[in-house]
């Protein structure tokens, strides 16, 4: 359990943000300038604002109303870096026992070596290291401070895509077997998406929206990360794999088909479904080469300032929505309570947009 | 080694103490000094980067006889250091008290950039892993300043060896005392036939000079490599 209450003054902008999280990973989601580092900062004990309560579990790392506020190598942390801030003048392994040693608990080196793959790295300098290794050994020298609070800024923003999908693993693994609550700061739906437990949206410096994954992207009028990276989450399960490089879900009921994922057949996943790859039809159509075909019934349409228009569709498998122009909306008669199907390319599901449930 | 007389051993022998004792006095107030104008914010931080300064800009003698009106067992500060025991006037402590301010803002200056080199992220990524600011400083900022305080270092050894004017007007030239290196060079040329004696310690000057242009090169570049990476 994670609380947090934050009001600070910076010229113009008004940080007031409170919000209290459930055990996982709460993912800070909004644009840049929205206060999500500044948010994190304070959680951290970087930053001192004017009023200010961060609560873990029982322990109280700041309250200003009680004159509180502990600096940060006080608050049990484990804080990940966007550009993973390992120390140049250590090794790998000094890097990673940094934390440890004022940690004082000593806990044991090997697992988290071996669970993040840093064998081969350990004597090398962080010179030396690719981007994506730095991230590994940023996230092994976090989680061996022994924290009762994990932090991690946009961890991946400074990597290219490859670099993120060897990554995101990791965090899944973080969110399922961390004893401690997560606070991640992220502008990626697509990794509200698959890591989120809890999603907190921010907007000029005020919480807007809170909930899960799936509530919060399937929620049209959740727009953080601009009209693009609008795209519906839904939960489903891995049905069976094919001979022809495919993997069927059920997705409550309906059968989705994907280019083949890791899991194996029974495993929960999430799979996030980006707006602007849905197309709308009013009959289900015959003789599509497109392989996901759900129908469902419009539950709302929301016009944009620009042509386009998003419509939010309930279908067996869960909320879709799709981003079509206000013009096709009109043509197609699409209005709350019609009937529809919405139709989804298999590789239009990118293998970023699909992770452990 | 019988290639430099008792007198002009005497010389060198005394410039090298006055030299290590005024680097090593001089390097902790140089760091901290160093490290307030790097990262602190406080009123009358210019008034101390000139005064830090000072030295590198007053003439030597200037600088020489400041110390000298003010540290003289007559005056009140030098008088009170004399009632606790601390002499500075016409001995080889004096000596090195000039040449470790005259060296000053060269260490300072080395020093203060490489502090400047050092992004703060990594002192907050230090923090959120449990070090206090002590902690801090100690296995984070002073590991990765190390390069710029050893250069700092041996550029204050190289200026207090070649210190003349202000050691000449605080302590005067008296050997075995105060004529280090560079007095006793002067000495000699005023004296006829002193030539080769003078050109015996130029030559001794030149080799100290060279030796801690080399030593400091070699030390940046270690260092360099050992923090880069490979």
């Amino acid at each position: 359990m994670l609380e947090v209450a934050v009001r600070h003054r910076l010229g113009a902008f008004t940080l007031e943000a409170a919000f209290e999280a459930p055990p996982g990973l709460c993912v800070l989601f909004g644009r840049s300038g929205s206060g999500k580092t500044s948010v994190i900062n304070a959680v951290a004990g970087l930053m001192r604002p004017d009023e200010g309560r961060v609560r873990v579990g029982e322990r109280v790392l700041g309250d200003t109303s009680q004159g509180i506020w502990l600096p940060p190598h006080k608050r049990r942390l484990g804080y990940i870096f966007q550009e993973g801030r390992l120390f140049p003048h250590l090794s790998v392994r000094q890097n990673l026992l940094y934390g440890r040693w004022f940690a004082g608990s000593l806990l044991p080196l090997d697992p988290v070596v071996e669970m993040l793959g840093l064998g081969p790295l350990l004597t090398r300098r962080p010179g030396a290291l690719s981007g994506g290794e730095k991230q590994r050994v940023a996230i092994g020298r976090a989680l061996l401070a022994d924290p009762g609070l994990i932090l991690a800024d946009e961890p991946l923003a400074a990597l290219d895509e490859a670099r993120k999908r060897e990554i995101l693993p990791y965090f899944e693994r973080l969110r399922d077997e961390a004893r401690c609550p997560i606070l991640y700061v992220s502008h990626s739906a697509g990794e509200v998406a698959r890591l989120a437990t809890t999603v907190v949206v921010l907007q000029d410096g005020r919480v807007v929206r809170q909930g899960t994954a799936a509530e919060v992207l399937s929620d049209p009028a959740v727009t953080p990360a601009g009209i693009r990276a609008v795209g519906a989450v839904l939960e489903v399960r891995v049905a069976a794999h094919h001979d022809d490089g495919l993997t069927e879900l059920d997705a409550g009921g309906v059968p989705l088909y994907l280019p083949r994922v890791p899991q194996a057949v029974g495993a929960p996943l999430r799979i996030r479904i980006a707006a602007q790859e849905v197309i709308l039809a009013r009959q289900r159509p015959e003789g599509l080469s497109a392989l996901n075909i759900l129908a469902g019934k419009v539950d709302s349409i929301r016009e944009g300032d620009g042509p386009g228009a998003l419509v939010s569709l309930d279908t067996a498998a869960g909320r879709v929505l799709a981003r079509v122009t206000r013009r096709s909306a009109e043509k197609l008669g699409l209005a709350p309570g019609v009937d529809c199907f919405a139709v989804v390319k298999t590789v239009a599901i990118a293998r970023e947009d699909v992770g452990t449930a | 080694m019988d290639w430099l007389s008792p007198a002009e051993w005497e010389a060198v022998r005394l410039s090298l103490r006055v030299s290590f004792w005024a680097t090593v006095a001089a390097l902790p107030f140089g760091l901290f000094i160093a490290y307030a104008l790097a990262r602190w914010r406080f009123p009358g931080k210019q008034i101390l980067n000139g005064l830090v300064h000072l030295p590198l800009i007053l003439p030597p003698v200037v600088t020489g006889y400041l110390l000298l009106i003010t540290l003289s067992p007559r005056a009140p500060v030098g008088g009170f250091l004399k009632s606790i025991g601390i002499s500075f006037a016409f001995n080889w402590t004096g000596a090195a008290l000039a040449a470790g301010i005259m060296g000053f803002p060269l260490m300072v200056r080395a020093m203060r950039l490489s502090i400047e080199a050092v992004d703060p992220k990594l002192e907050q990524a230090a923090a959120t892993l449990g070090a206090s600011r002590t902690w801090v400083f100690a296995t984070v900022t002073l590991p990765m300043v190390l390069p710029g305080v050893l250069a700092g270092a041996i550029l204050g050894f190289a200026k207090a060896m070649g210190e003349f004017g202000a050691t000449i007007t605080f302590v005067s030239n008296i050997p075995g005392q105060t004529q280090t290196l560079p007095s006793a060079i002067y000495a000699f040329l005023q004296v006829p036939g002193g030539e080769a004696s003078a050109l015996r310690l130029v030559a001794v000057a030149v080799a100290v000079a060279m030796l801690a242009l080399l030593l400091s090169e070699w030390i940046s570049r270690r260092v360099a490599a050992r923090v880069g990476g490979a």
